[in-house]
């Protein structure tokens, strides 16, 4: 076990505590950078798609995991930024520009649902930001002559700096992907300064951080613009991912998605962005591999077993039947949420991290280092 | 004038659903802090079984009905024993979390069984209509309003005159406390779900007539109940009540006068309203903070 001897305030805010995250995160982009030269083109599709969650995950993890205050309606961010996009394009607008100003659009909008939100705390919260999320996408139904209605946008192909990136090429999975890394980077830079103690101070206690002299209003207003920038930003990287879109597909349930990539991620690490979107995203392959293989799988152990082969062959019609019953995604993502939430609220990442201190330890691991404490005494409401 | 009696008489019967959902929600967050996402899908899934038993089973109307509502009650008392129990006492938002988990849960397993057509109930109120002059008022809708006020009355009598409903009040304001004074917090819980899970269902086999069973019906309505909570102040059952109507008379009066698509926005701008300008509600009572 590595013991790291800290002498100075800036050796505990170091992005780097030691050179062994150098090497590994090294390794991490080198293999990131080769990837479109050696996996299938559905993946990288995939993968362009875990760079754009990745970066609403970061983003969702300022707000609701470093700040605390929970947002079910970020989807109307990306919505917003995505048809930002859209109309600029319109206009000849270079890609540069219109993505910048899609997110100064979304951020000041996230400044705007912010104000509303200081005074709401809890499930008031959420309900608050349900609510925006649905009227932000019957405007985006109604308000034909911006975003023609419910007939949907085409965005054309990105051009930049006067080069066309389709949106399959690996030019535009190193464009999401150099986003994400920035965002990564300047997250961390933002929560090591003090503003993003100030966001994990109000997390914690908004009382106790008001009497340390933070104007808890402000940052509040500050971590809803910066989320709601960087989910713009990143709706522009999923119009053009799409190629098309429509109001439809800013849902609640993509809302809900986004929450479910930090839950399943971790919400107190930005690790925890990056695993949940890569578990969110790949569910959905990994569902259809199993459609496609589990019923064969089964009828052969039950071959091995001794069943016969008619036995066998009833057994692999049922399972296919069961495998392709209509709302089986949705029954196994609720699930998921739930044994999540039950059995592992810290996520992926905490998960991960106490793997890893069970073998730094071995053999004197504790279940406890983990734990979370309850709390029946203190009501939400009275605080 | 008489389009607008309707259109109240329409709205007041569909506030009433929105109501009773939201008095389902209510009556959970009352006794636990929990805000139960599901609480639509509770009524979704009610409404099946009554189909089951009514419409596949052909029993008649009330003992379906009753059936129903005693499967879901046992039903509520093993979604609070199996999803909410484990983690009283964490954080709301996991909690927030896990209902919405067994809302898609429950949504696709009830799509998975029941198929995804729309089903219909038949009632004892169905068909017919009561004239009052010149004025046409249908007994589905008639049905749904008195049964809201029966259901509305029973609730508040039981939370405010019986020892039982006392303990509930109790336990939601401080869990420990409750259970220092010798109060069984767990089996409370437990008999809470198991109303609101009756509730719901109450709700669901009402309004089968009105907009027909299918297994979306829960997201969309329980996220209408979210403005009638909020209005009526989370936590008072009369509250949920009168929000519950204030907001189906206020969405069926926008469909109405206003231009298409207010109707659909209309609740959650008044939600928004509501939650700047006077955050307790109509029926709550402001809490001072505390350190």
């Amino acid at each position: 076990m590595r013991f790291l001897f800290k002498t100075d305030y800036e050796d505990d805010i170091k992005l780097f505590p030691h050179s062994g995250y150098l090497v590994s995160y090294g390794i991490l982009l080198v293999l990131l950078l080769i990837a479109p030269y050696v996996l299938s083109s559905y993946l990288m599709s995939q993968l362009v798609f875990v760079c754009i969650y990745a970066i609403v995950g970061v983003a969702l993890l300022i707000l609701t995991g470093f700040t605390g205050q929970a947002s079910l309606g970020h989807a109307a961010f990306l919505a917003i930024g995505a048809y930002t996009a859209a109309y600029l394009q319109k206009y000849n607008v270079p890609f540069p520009v219109y993505f910048l100003a899609a997110g100064g659009l979304t951020g000041i909008i996230g400044a705007m649902v912010g104000f509303p939100a200081l005074r709401l705390t809890g499930i008031y919260l959420v309900i608050a930001t349900i609510s925006f999320a649905l009227i932000v996408e019957e405007i985006l139904a109604r308000w034909e002559s911006v975003t023609h209605g419910n007939e949907g946008m085409r965005v054309k192909t990105l051009s930049l700096l006067g080069v066309t990136v389709p949106r399959d090429s690996p030019t535009f999975y190193f464009l999401c992907l150099s986003v994400l890394v920035l965002t990564i980077v300047g997250t961390l830079n933002l929560l090591r300064s003090p503003t993003g103690r100030a966001f994990v101070a109000i997390r914690d206690s908004e009382t106790a951080a008001r009497s340390m002299g933070v104007n808890v209003a402000l940052y509040k207003v500050k971590s809803f613009a910066i989320s709601a920038a960087i989910t713009g930003f990143a709706g522009v990287l999923f119009a053009h991912k799409l190629s098309f879109i429509s109001p439809e597909m800013f849902t609640l349930q993509l809302s809900i998605e986004f929450i479910i990539v930090i839950l399943i991620g971790g919400t107190f690490s930005l690790h925890g962005a990056v695993l949940g979107a890569i578990f969110i995203v790949m569910i959905d392959p990994f569902l259809t591999y199993l459609k496609d293989d589990m019923p064969g799988m089964i009828a052969g152990i039950a071959a091995t077993f001794g069943a016969g082969p008619a036995t066998a062959g009833n057994i692999q019609s049922k399972v296919a039947a069961f495998a392709s019953l209509n709302g089986l995604k949705g029954a196994i993502y609720g699930i998921i949420i739930v044994l999540f939430v039950l059995f592992e609220p810290l996520g992926l990442y905490g998960r991960w991290l106490k793997i890893k201190l069970f073998f730094q330890l071995f053999p004197l691991y504790k279940r406890a280092t983990f734990k979370r404490q309850k709390i029946y005494v203190k009501s939400e409401r009275n605080r | 004038m008489l389009d607008f009696v309707q259109q109240l008489v329409s709205g007041v019967a569909l506030g009433c659903v929105y109501g009773l959902i939201a008095l389902g929600f209510v009556l959970v967050y009352k006794a636990t802090e929990v805000v139960n996402f599901a609480q639509g899908d509770l009524m979704m899934l009610g409404g099946f079984f009554a189909f089951t038993f009514i419409g596949m089973m052909g029993l008649n109307y009330w003992i379906g009905f009753a059936g129903a509502v005693a499967a879901m009650a046992l039903f509520g008392m093993l979604a609070e024993r199996v999803v909410v129990r484990p983690i009283l006492g964490y954080p709301q938002f996991s909690i927030i979390m896990a209902t919405i988990g067994l809302g898609y849960f429950l949504r696709s397993v009830a799509g998975m069984i029941w198929g995804t057509d729309d089903l219909k109930i038949e009632t004892p109120f169905s068909q017919g209509v009561l004239r009052i002059g010149s004025l046409v008022l249908a007994y589905d809708k008639l049905s749904v309003i008195a049964a809201t006020m029966i259901l509305c009355t029973l609730l508040y009598l039981f939370f405010n005159k019986t020892t039982l409903g006392t303990a509930m009040r109790a336990s939601s304001e401080n869990m420990l406390a409750a259970y220092y004074m010798g109060i069984p917090v767990k089996r409370v819980v437990s008999i809470v779900w198991a109303i609101s899970a009756a509730v719901a269902t109450c709700a669901g086999v009402l309004l089968a007539p009105i907009t027909f069973i299918h297994s979306n019906v829960g997201l969309v309505l329980g996220l209408k109940a979210f403005p009638a909570a909020v209005l009526g102040g989370f936590g008072s059952i009369p509250g949920a009540v009168v929000g519950g109507v204030l907001i189906g008379v206020i969405e069926s009066m926008a469909g109405f006068y206003l231009p298409e698509g207010w109707k659909d926005v209309a609740p959650y701008l008044v939600l928004l309203a509501v939650l700047l300008l006077k955050p307790e509600g109509l029926f709550g009572h402001h809490v001072r903070k505390k350190v």
